[in-house]
């Protein structure tokens, strides 16, 4: 039986398309010192840190777990690095998270990052060797062919996508930390940008953001001591799947699947429509906003679209998903996912703000990488489990 | 252009000039790498100092203030053509600075690098320093010129490998290099695997079962993408999960040879090789896939394999 955990500390920096006011370290430790704020603690206070980050060709930085030890406050403590290309964010947290459910720690901070403007993922998305034997054509061009595949399969109409574009970049003008704020936003807006990867056009794509997440994780004598409400950890999932094999289902991948049954049955929901309140998931092209409804089983199958298109997704929807703006408002890649898992624990703590979800108990943190390969989830609550 | 003077006027020497206790003692602490500024009755400090206050004509307080040595452009004049009195002989800013600590501007010349055309970063709000010369000897020239503040390093990375295909893919590419499309049949689950890696990633097992596969094969699907790629720098180009015939899973693969709008799921495909000559051990041999003469595939057979 694992010890119990939550979170008590949450900091975020504003996302931006460049910030050249500051250093890495000075990035991080703006997040960092804003979770600890929140947490009512120190640095000292402090047992371990657990550091995410994007790839490392994306900004050619290696080992910011050496780099970045004394920046974090960790020196003569425990520090490691966590590895799972876009879910990273995700991961990160949930590896802190077992620090703290395993009974090793009573503190744990946690924190990922990314400045996209000195980093080149698309450079480093397209890296051949001498052996590819795949075209390599980054992001957009690689999953706008399975956004394609869904739209066939579901027989979804061609504007649910941009419904989702217009729907999270509405909720990004109630959060202070998004990136893209576009007032007005509206479907002719979303429809009048070009098409970047056909079906994918420019509003559909998340934007390139610099920024940095942190987490505060304890335990549970921790965090009867903090001084704000905790979000409380229900239950976490990993799962992973090789990118190409012999009746892989790409559109909905099983690993998502699987991820979700797992930390469904720790927090013992059987409806996630139903039972939970919120869900922060990781929609970095809109389409993926109805494919995520139906791998999560917030629906059935081909149904995703519907649900998105009768506006339950919405914030004022009976099932409101990215009410922060998501991933389509702000990308630090790095930290993309752990800001899921961050606005999750904001909204069932009551401290979302603006975009918070009226009475929100238990919510959805989800993050998902590589080819839809990694994934990485938390369901958290206001209730202690 | 100013025409070669036909006649010289030059006093022997120079003419001397006393500069007297206030600007003497700002060129001797400039000679000693230093900035200073007076302080005016009113409490303002100017730079460069002066015996009195320009706004209220009376005698500063002869107290001197040292002074940035940084400081921020207040304004800037861009000039184009540098000519021969000029401090620097590329392209450069006249700027007024006012330096941290100083409420007036000093004018110098600013290097904001070799440009033709002002960069965008010399604005107003610029943070900048001075750059001192070596051997000073009391004057304004003893600052060569301002610079920019380093906001910013360059982190030059470069790795080198020696990398090797591994025995399934080195003869995956050398069934390419004969122009022949070589996969394994997983033991397992049946299923052949194209480009074959040696294992059947879903059943965890070593294959060896080579299956040599035709050429052509169905787009199960696609994306038209109008951002250039390296490998397909015009747009727009069509990136396609192509089914060869007899595969167990899509490759992705250009496609090319018809109207990117008119590409489509289930269309049927062949691939479109270099010429023999230019084969090497590479899959660019084959140059994308172009569509075959056939009816489209039904949706039912390819719904599988996305
Ligand atoms: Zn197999």
């Amino acid at each position: 039986m694992a010890e119990r955990c939550a979170v008590i500390g949450v900091g975020q920096t504003a996302y931006r398309t460049r910030r050249p006011d500051v250093s890495v370290p000075g990035l991080l430790r703006e997040a960092a010192a804003r979770a600890l704020e929140d947490a009512g603690l120190t640095w000292t206070d402090i047992d371990a840190v657990v550091i995410g980050k994007a790839p490392d060709l994306f900004e050619g930085m290696t080992h910011p777990e050496a780099y970045l030890a004394d920046a974090l406050g960790a020196a003569g403590k425990p520090i490691m690095r966590v590895h799972t290309a876009g879910s990273v964010g995700g991961s990160t947290a949930l590896v802190a998270a077992s620090l703290v459910r395993g009974g090793v720690h009573d503190r744990v901070l946690t924190i990922a990052y990314e400045k996209q403007s000195e980093s080149n993922a698309t450079w480093a998305l397209t890296v051949n060797t001498p052996f590819t034997t795949s075209l390599v054509v980054g992001a957009g061009g690689y999953f706008a062919p399975h956004i394609r595949a869904y739209m066939r399969r579901s027989g979804a109409p061609d504007h649910v996508g941009t419904l989702v574009a217009v729907k999270d970049r509405e909720n990004a003008l109630k959060n202070p930390y998004a990136h893209l704020k576009i007032p007005g936003i509206s479907r002719e807006m979303v429809e009048a940008t070009p098409m970047l990867w056909e079906p994918i056009r420019y509003l559909e794509t998340c934007p390139s953001s610099d920024g940095a997440c942190a987490m505060v994780l304890a335990s549970e004598s921790a965090a009867r001591r903090a001084p704000r409400p905790a979000a409380w950890v229900h239950g976490t999932a990993m799962r992973s799947e090789p990118i190409f094999f012999a009746g892989r289902d790409t559109v909905s991948p099983q690993g998502g699947k699987d991820c979700a049954a797992d930390v469904y049955r720790q927090a013992g929901i059987t409806d996630p429509r139903a039972e939970l309140d919120c869900a922060e998931v990781y929609v970095p092209f809109s389409w993926y906003e109805p494919m995520w409804l139906e791998n999560l089983g917030f629906c059935g199958e081909g149904e995703g679209w519907k649900l998105t298109e009768s506006g339950a997704t919405a914030l004022t929807g009976d099932i409101p998903w990215n009410p922060s703006g998501g991933v389509l408002s702000s990308n630090p890649i790095g930290a993309s996912g752990m800001i899921r898992f961050a606005e999750a624990a904001l909204q069932v703590r009551g401290m979302a703000g603006e975009h918070q979800v009226d009475g929100a108990r238990r919510a959805l943190g989800h993050a998902y990488g590589g080819g839809a390969q990694f994934f990485a989830m938390w369901i958290v609550g206001s209730d202690r489990p | 252009m100013a025409s070669e003077p036909n006649h010289v006027l030059e006093f022997p020497g120079g003419y001397t000039r006393s500069v007297g206790p206030v600007i003497g003692r700002f060129l001797s602490e400039l000679r000693d790498g230093r900035i200073v500024g007076v302080r005016t009755a009113g409490g303002r400090v100017l730079v460069p100092p002066a015996e009195y206050d320009p706004d209220t004509g009376e005698d500063t307080t002869r107290e001197f203030v040292e002074v940035g040595p940084a400081g921020t452009v207040t304004t800037w004049a861009w000039v184009p053509e540098p000519r021969p009195g000029h401090p620097l002989d590329r392209p450069f800013a006249w700027a007024l600075i006012r330096p941290d600590g100083a409420d007036t501007a000093l004018l110098h010349a600013l290097d904001v690098g070799d440009h033709a055309e002002p960069p965008r970063l010399l604005k107003t709000g610029l943070r900048v320093r001075p750059k001192w010369r070596a051997e000073r000897t009391g004057g304004i020239g003893d600052i060569e010129c301002f610079r920019p503040e380093v906001t910013m390093i360059t982190a030059p990375t470069r790795l080198e490998y020696r990398l090797r295909g591994g025995r399934a893919l080195d003869r995956f590419l050398e069934g390419i290099e004969q122009g022949k499309i070589i996969g394994h049949r997983c033991d397992v689950c049946g299923q052949v695997i194209v480009p074959m890696k040696g294992l059947c990633p879903k059943d965890g097992v070593p294959t060896t079962q080579e299956v040599e596969l035709p050429d052509t094969g169905t787009v199960t699907t696609f994306a038209v993408n109008n951002l250039p790629d390296p490998r397909a720098p015009e747009v727009p180009f069509v990136s396609a999960y192509i089914l060869l015939d007899g595969a167990g899973l899509t490759m992705l693969t250009l496609v090319a040879g018809l109207p990117a709008d008119q590409v489509r799921m289930g269309m049927r495909v062949r691939a479109a090789w270099r010429p023999r000559a230019e084969w090497t051990r590479a899959m660019s041999n084959i140059k994308w896939f172009e569509p075959l003469d056939e009816p489209d595939v039904p949706f039912d057979d390819i719904k599988d394999y996305l």
